[in-house]
């Protein structure tokens, strides 16, 4: 089956297609993870967005419930270079080309995707479209330029829960893949979590470490936060611009100083605007897991796992307010932030990894901590 | 932290003479470090007894001792350097030299040195080494942090590995304590095969300590690289996933990175134990290795064990992620944090991070049973292949497949030999051919499950093993003629060859594919490795080709050159020529050329993406360095490609290249060629008139008897086209000569079978010489300490000559002038000559007054490194300046006006090989023509005798001061035994000897206790060698075939590590070298001082 990336700049390029029959359209973003492609095809952050994985060998170990990131998969498209046919892990229960097709998602596959990184990397993201049954490239091209910008957009609102959960999973279920130390305390702390879009190995992150965790949609107002009488708000992660979303800017600023806060990516970008702060968006953002985070607090170095497109501007904060926590060593954006007199902090990456290095897992424990004391 | 001010000198630890185990990649590694220290400022010292290597170049440190690697010999160096700046603090590194190194490293400490000097170790200190290196401290560490691992015991006894092995149950793992590549290791499965391999074990262990493990054969192993710094920032480089699963050891395993059976949740789990681990031995800063074993069922994971040091798998992952670990290593030991280092090939980012891969890399292997008959050559616990090569591709297949063909097997592609009958055997049992098997396999239609389960390969693996096997079947349906370009093009991103292709079509070249390519636009490009997946632009042009779109190689229209490396390392072709085409591209850029290195050895320094102004890793055949050239010509420079450095794989294809118009600078490719064509080569010489023994070729067994039979035995027998005395025998009969041609070579009307008359009872010489066609200077006339017949990489030699009368010497001058002459050699030549020993009363050859010459290799030989260590004076490199038309009266104009030799000054430098033996029990440790030596050391010294016990010493021979010497002589040399068996008298020894020796001593007066010959009786020599009744054994062979009682004594002397000498030349030397011993003497000497001592015109 043939399949074909048309850009919104005319670039076309041009391999084999897999999965689903379709077309899809989004922002095309490229991750240069090596592992963890399930987590990364689960993440709901990725909704609009068509992903290319710069490892060229995607699929070897198949699917399995258990990596999942959310219920079903979140990228509109795959771009590889080579899309294995069959699995072999003792964990795989699903070929991932039938996993996707299942979701309907397309897979181009075959193409010379280091080029199309290097495109991407000199002329920043831009609109693409996937298609395995249209063959006139023009039409494609057009199509591109047609899709609504990521600028602007507000996806959290669709991607959120419709209606509130409490989330039961801890980390232990996934023995005997474990992880050095972990164990899943009992619940202690009640978090509330905003869903922008939130990635399951947060709620897992948050119960291993005592915190029954009730879920809300992106748009519960601030009130109906409180009379969940939680110990504390986490602010998720999420796809999209977070300027739009006014509506997660307000609760938060009503929360603000009532209750210990934790925001991770979108969170973090939301906690930014709310603390007065603006964003931008980067030319081709960060999605990989290997980008190393300096702590300004103990001046150690975490590598971390990142997602997203836009960031907090630290020119717009008002240093008497915010302290700097976290910043990033390839580029020195600002990576994390805390408030100087409230219980408030937000990290731009991803500690809680999947897929990712576990370095910044600490940032849990801060959270629980910041709780405990907030209780006394 | 910045840089540390407390410390000011530092002293490196080399990792010695190349043996299994531990090869070139020290010599990466170590080089890579002093350049990093140096460039720090740091005062650096480096010991390694190595003349081979870059890292002993006089330029990569600042004082070089290239001295027996021995604790005596190290605080020597060590006391000295102290008193040169006594207030300086100085620092030892030993992180970047192999095990070797760490040992030396406990020894020092052991030993009270470091206290005594007041000197620190960098990089590891001596309790992490020892709870890494000790498997017991070990087990409780990864316990204690709450890491699985196999149960196992260590043991110093037989009676208790038994009883351990019957409660966990067969087969077991043996693995004897501080050894290195995992020697004397091996698999037990029952009773009586453990008491063997437990009993060998425990031999070689330096401790007398073997961990007995539970097996976890079958499961899935794994490597990370690991970084840690002194601020406690820990990274991963890189992790390796490896193709044969655990019981093969990881050397001589096929693996692959970045792993690729792994998910993210398991993979994050093997990193954090990773972090774990190295935080709880507790390796400071630097690099380690640390390596895991996974069951495929269960995902159980088990921690296998630690390396805190660099190693030959860091050295791969550098390779593989263009992260240069051992040069980061070397600043984080000096205090630097990792987020102050910058990433050299991004230049913006910092090398705290992760690399990341958009390629997969493979290594594969090289191992050579083939000259080691008689060598179990199942693959197990401990390491037996001599080299690797790695290959890198867009993907697992194409890169696989790339690796394959670097591999320099010399076999036609697709003619590895099957035999359907041992199929099975084959794929159960880890082996060198297994790869080959499992692919009859699958064309035999053997599904990927039945092999997994034979095999316990990873199924994903297998699975990539037949999409290959399909597109081959596919291709098959299709004449080339009508092959549709996707399928051509599909089959060429897989990594199928031009000539696996020609091979399908049956062509008889590869040309009618290349065309066909052309015709259809199916080129390769060239993509960078440049750590980041691209996310960054990159500022090295590390380069691989693959078919894709884009291509990011951008030739320039500079003036270039580019160098063909050496491939993979293997016996005969080793590091000595990976130093020469360094030393190409190190002039060369100084000249202001662009040099182009292409190689496919991940272990050397050639491959170091900074060595050359660009580097395409990639294999060395036809196909490859053709389209590279292409490419490079492209924007139409001016390049010119030196084939003569890189031993044999490079001179292969030099007529090849020359026919398809590529620019060969140097010796003609038609010169290199006519020294091998012998009736071309016999005419050379008849018309300058000099004398060689009697030859002929023989492309038939009929022509080879009769030639044979015509110029009389014993003769020299071997193939065209060979390096390191490669299926070369010395025959004594019709027989011999009727079975080699049946069973030993492959040979072909273009590369027939060569038979020389052997001349027994000579003495060797080798000589090395630059010429740029007019002129000719000779490096270094090298005389033999073994007789004629063996190997000249196999023999100890000597500079300046010892007892060669100047009337030889000068024949052997005027020869070489003449030959350089008249095959228009620019560059490097070296001769081999063989002086016949008359009846005369010295034995040394002065009488016949006749040389011959027995080789002439218009190119680098395996002595350049060491010739040039000894003269002070880069012959490489003038050589290399000499192919772009430079003149020798540049260089060497006193030299050239005086007609003299390169001077070695008031010294003695004595090189001496280092044998494998003790990885292949069982094997006969003869010499012969066949080279069978992996490395070489040198010793120095000012008179000849204690050069050559610093040699022997330096190889791990240590001469005995005391005690007994066996003697046992032909009868040429009993006339001259007495004056040697004198020496060892006067200096204390008792002597022994069986009848025919014993009575010509008893003779001249001396005392001497007889012993039988083994088939005699007993107690015989073989009992007083096992019983330690003998500590010496002088045994000349007799010419013929070693017979029985030489080859027992040898074996037993190598196992029980009692020197072994085969001439009296050396009996002499030995004499000499034991008087220096005894003197009690343990000088040093800076390679620097010794070349400054002589005035050495700075020349480079």
């Amino acid at each position: 089956m043939q399949a074909i990336l048309a850009l919104e700049d005319g670039r076309v390029f041009r391999g084999k297609g897999y999965g689903a029959k379709g077309e899809c359209y989004g922002e095309v973003v490229f991750n240069t993870s090596i592992t963890g492609y399930q987590e990364i095809f689960t993440d709901p952050s990725y909704s609009g967005q068509i992903v290319v994985l710069t490892n060229p060998e995607i699929g070897n170990y198949g699917t399995n419930q258990d990596d999942n990131e959310a219920t079903r998969p979140w990228i509109e498209g795959l771009i590889v270079r080579e899309f294995s046919r069959v699995s072999s892990n003792w964990r795989s229960q699903q070929v991932a080309e039938e996993y996707l097709e299942q979701f309907k998602v397309p897979v181009l596959s075959d193409i010379d995707t280091r080029a199309l990184v290097r495109h991407l990397r000199d002329h920043g993201v831009m609109r693409g479209v996937v298609s395995t049954l249209e063959s006139d490239t023009e039409k494609l091209v057009a199509k591109a330029r047609s899709i609504p910008k990521m600028d602007g957009t507000d996806l959290a609102k669709e991607v959120s829960t419709k209606r509130s959960y409490v989330w039961e999973v801890g980390e232990r279920s996934h023995e005997p893949v474990a992880v050095v130390g972990v164990k899943d305390e009992p619940p202690r702390f009640h978090v509330v979590a905003y869903d922008f879009g939130i990635k399951q190995n947060i709620l897992r992150k948050l119960r291993g470490e005592g915190c029954k965790v009730t879920v809300v949609p992106a748009q519960t107002p601030a009130e109906d936060v409180l009379a969940l009488k939680p110990d504390g708000v986490f602010l998720s992660n999420g796809p999209g611009d977070p300027e739009p979303c006014t509506y997660a800017v307000d609760s938060i600023r009503r929360l603000m100083g009532r209750q210990p806060i934790f925001g991770i990516c979108l969170g973090h970008q939301l906690t930014g605007i709310a603390l007065g702060g603006k964003t931008f968006k980067l030319k081709f953002g960060h999605h990989g897991g290997n980008h190393p985070v300096k702590n300004l607090q103990t001046g150690k170095i975490e590598i971390t796992a990142h997602n997203h497109n836009f960031a907090v501007d630290p020119d717009s904060l008002a240093q008497s307010e915010v302290e700097f926590t976290h910043r990033n060593l390839n580029d020195g954006t600002l990576e994390g932030l805390r408030h100087r007199n409230m219980p408030l902090f937000s990290v731009q990456y991803h500690p809680e990894a999947a897929p990712g290095p576990h370095d910044s897992h600490y940032l849990f424990k801060e959270f629980t901590k910041m709780m405990e004391e907030w209780k006394r | 932290m910045p840089k540390r001010t407390d410390i000011s000198k530092i002293l490196v630890l080399g990792s010695g003479p190349i043996v299994i185990g531990q090869s070139a990649e020290f010599d990466y590694s170590g080089t890579q470090a002093c350049k990093a220290l140096k460039s720090e400022g740091f005062e650096v010292v480096l010991a390694n007894s190595n003349p081979a290597t870059i890292m002993t170049d006089p330029e990569s440190a600042d004082r070089t001792y290239i001295e027996p690697l021995t604790l005596e010999y190290l605080e020597e160096i060590i006391r000295i350097e102290r008193e040169m700046s006594p207030g300086a603090g100085f620092a030892v590194l030993p992180t970047v030299g192999g095990q070797t190194a760490l040992n030396l490293a406990i020894e020092l400490s052991d030993g009270g040195v470091l206290e005594k000097y007041n000197a620190t170790l960098i990089g590891a200190n001596v309790a992490a080494i020892k709870k890494a290196e000790d498997r017991l401290f070990f087990k409780d560490a990864m316990q204690r942090i709450g890491l699985d691992v196999p149960k196992s015991a260590l043991v110093n006894n037989g009676k208790d590995g038994l009883e351990f092995a019957g409660k966990i149950g067969f087969p077991v793992i043996v693995r004897p304590s501080f050894t290195l590549g995992g020697t004397g290791g091996g698999i037990a499965y029952n009773r009586e095969e453990l008491g063997e391999v437990l009993a060998r074990g425990l031999d070689l262990s330096p401790v007398h300590e073997a961990l007995i493990e539970e097996s976890v054969l079958g499961w899935k192993e794994y490597e990370l690289e690991v970084m840690r710094d002194t601020a406690d920032n820990v990274i991963i480089i890189c992790s390796i996933e490896n193709f044969d699963p655990m019981g093969v050891h990881t050397g001589d395993s096929i693996t692959v990175a970045p792993a690729q059976t792994l998910t993210d949740r398991e993979y994050q789990a093997m990193r954090d134990a990773s972090i774990a681990v190295i935080r709880e031995i507790g390796v400071d800063t630097g690099g380690s290795n640390i390596q895991f074993g996974v069951n495929p069922e269960t995902g159980r994971m088990v921690v296998i064990e630690m390396n805190p040091r660099v190693s030959r798998s860091s050295a791969l992952a550098s390779k593989a992620t263009g992260f240069p670990i051992a040069k980061i290593a070397a600043k984080l030991a000096v205090g630097y944090r990792l987020d102050e280092i910058k990433n050299d090939i991004t230049r913006k980012t910092p090398a705290c991070f992760e690399p990341t891969l958009d390629y997969v890399v493979v290594k594969i292997p090289k191992w050579q049973f083939e000259k080691f008959p008689g060598a179990d050559d199942t693959l197990g616990p401990q390491m037996k292949s001599v080299g690797e090569v790695m290959a890198i591709g867009r993907t697992f297949k194409e890169a696989l497949m790339k690796g394959i063909r670097s591999l320099d097997t010399g076999k036609k592609v697709g003619s590895d030999k099957i035999e359907p009958k041992i199929l099975t055997q084959r794929l159960v049992t880890p082996h060198p051919e297994r790869l080959a098997y499992v692919r009859y396999a699958l064309r035999q239609g053997h599904t990927v499950k039945q092999i997994a389960k034979m095999t316990s390969m990873d199924p994903w693996f297998l699975y990539q093993l037949k999409e290959i096997n399909d597109q081959q079947l596919e291709l098959e349906k299709h004449p080339m003629e009508s092959i549709p370009p996707e399928v051509l093009r599909d089959s060429k991103r897989m990594g199928f060859s031009d000539g696996r292709l020609a091979q399908v079509w049956r062509l008889e070249g590869q040309e009618k594919v290349r065309h066909l390519r052309k015709k259809y636009g199916i080129m390769p490009v060239y993509k960078r490795v440049d750590t980041c997946a691209a996310e960054f632009e990159s500022f090295t042009p590390y380069l691989y080709s693959t078919y894709e779109d884009e291509d990011e190689a951008a030739p320039t229209d500079k003036k270039k050159v580019i160098i063909l490396g050496s491939g993979p390392n293997r016996i005969g072709q080793g590091i000595e020529f990976d130093y020469c085409c360094c030393h190409a591209s190190f002039a060369l850029r100084d000249d202001g050329y662009e040099t182009i290195m292409i190689n496919c050895n991940p272990e050397t320094v050639s491959t170091d993406y900074d060595t050359s102004d660009r580097l395409y890793f990639e294999p060395l055949t036809f196909e490859d360095v053709w389209a590279i050239y292409q490419h490079e010509t492209s924007k139409g420079a001016d390049v010119g490609v030196i084939v003569q450095f890189g031993g044999q794989t490079p001179l292969n294809l030099a007529l090849p290249l020359k026919e398809a118009g590529v620019k060969i600078i140097g010796t003609s490719p038609e010169s290199i060629d006519l020294a091998e064509d012998r009736k071309q080569f016999n005419k050379l010489l008849e018309d300058l008139q000099i004398p060689q023994a009697p030859g002929v070729m023989a492309t038939s067994i009929e022509e080879a008897v009769a030639g044979a039979n015509r110029i009389g035995y014993p003769v020299l027998v071997r193939p065209s086209y060979v390096l390191g005395g490669r299926a070369m025998v010395i025959a004594y009969d019709e027989q011999s000569i009727v079975r080699y041609m049946q069973e030993a070579v492959e040979y072909s009307h273009d590369r027939p079978v060569l038979i020389d008359h052997f001349l027994e009872d000579a003495i060797e010489v080798d000589v090395d010489a630059l010429s740029d066609g007019e002129d000719v200077v000779i490096g270094g006339i090298m005389q033999h300490i073994e007789e004629a017949g063996i190997h000249s990489g196999d023999s100890s030699c000597v500079l300046p000559a010892v007892d060669i009368p100047q009337h030889l010497l000068e024949r052997m001058r005027e020869y070489t002038f003449k030959l350089a002459k008249a095959l228009k050699v620019v560059g490097l030549m070296n001769i081999q000559f063989a002086i016949p020993r008359g009846n005369g009363s010295s034995g040394n050859g002065s009488e016949g007054g006749k040389v011959y010459v027995l080789e002439v290799n218009p190119r680098a030989s395996r002595t350049v490194p060491y010739v040039s260590k000894a003269t002070g004076i880069p012959m490489a490199k003038i050589a290399a300046r000499l192919m772009t038309g430079r003149k020798l009266r540049e260089f060497l104009p006193e030299f050239v006006k005086r007609r003299a030799d390169l001077d070695t000054g008031n010294y003695y430098y004595v090189k001496s090989p280092v044998f494998p033996w003790s990885k292949f029990p069982g094997v006969d440790t003869v010499l012969g023509p066949e080279m069978k030596s992996t490395g070489e050391v040198m010793g120095v010294a000012d008179n000849f005798g204690e050069a050559f016990a610093k040699a022997q010493l330096a190889a791990g021979q240590k001469l005995p001061t005391q005690g007994a010497v066996f003697i046992s002589v032909t009868d040429h040399d009993k006339p001259h035994v007495a004056p040697v068996a004198r020496k060892f008298v006067d200096m204390g020894f008792k002597l022994v000897a069986t009848a025919g020796t014993a009575d010509v001593i008893e003779a001249a007066g001396m005392n001497v206790e007889r012993v039988y010959k083994v088939k005699e009786g007993r107690p015989n020599v073989v009992d007083f060698i096992k019983g330690q009744r003998i500590q010496l054994v002088v045994n000349t062979p007799t010419g013929q075939e070693p017979w029985f009682d030489e080859k027992a004594i040898r074996r037993a002397a190598v196992t029980a590590r009692i020197p072994t000498i085969t001439t009296l030349a050396a009996a002499r030397a030995a004499a000499e070298g034991i008087a220096a011993l005894q003197r009690g003497e343990v000088n040093v000497h800076a390679l620097q001082q010794l070349h400054a001592e002589r005035h050495v015109s700075k020349v480079m």
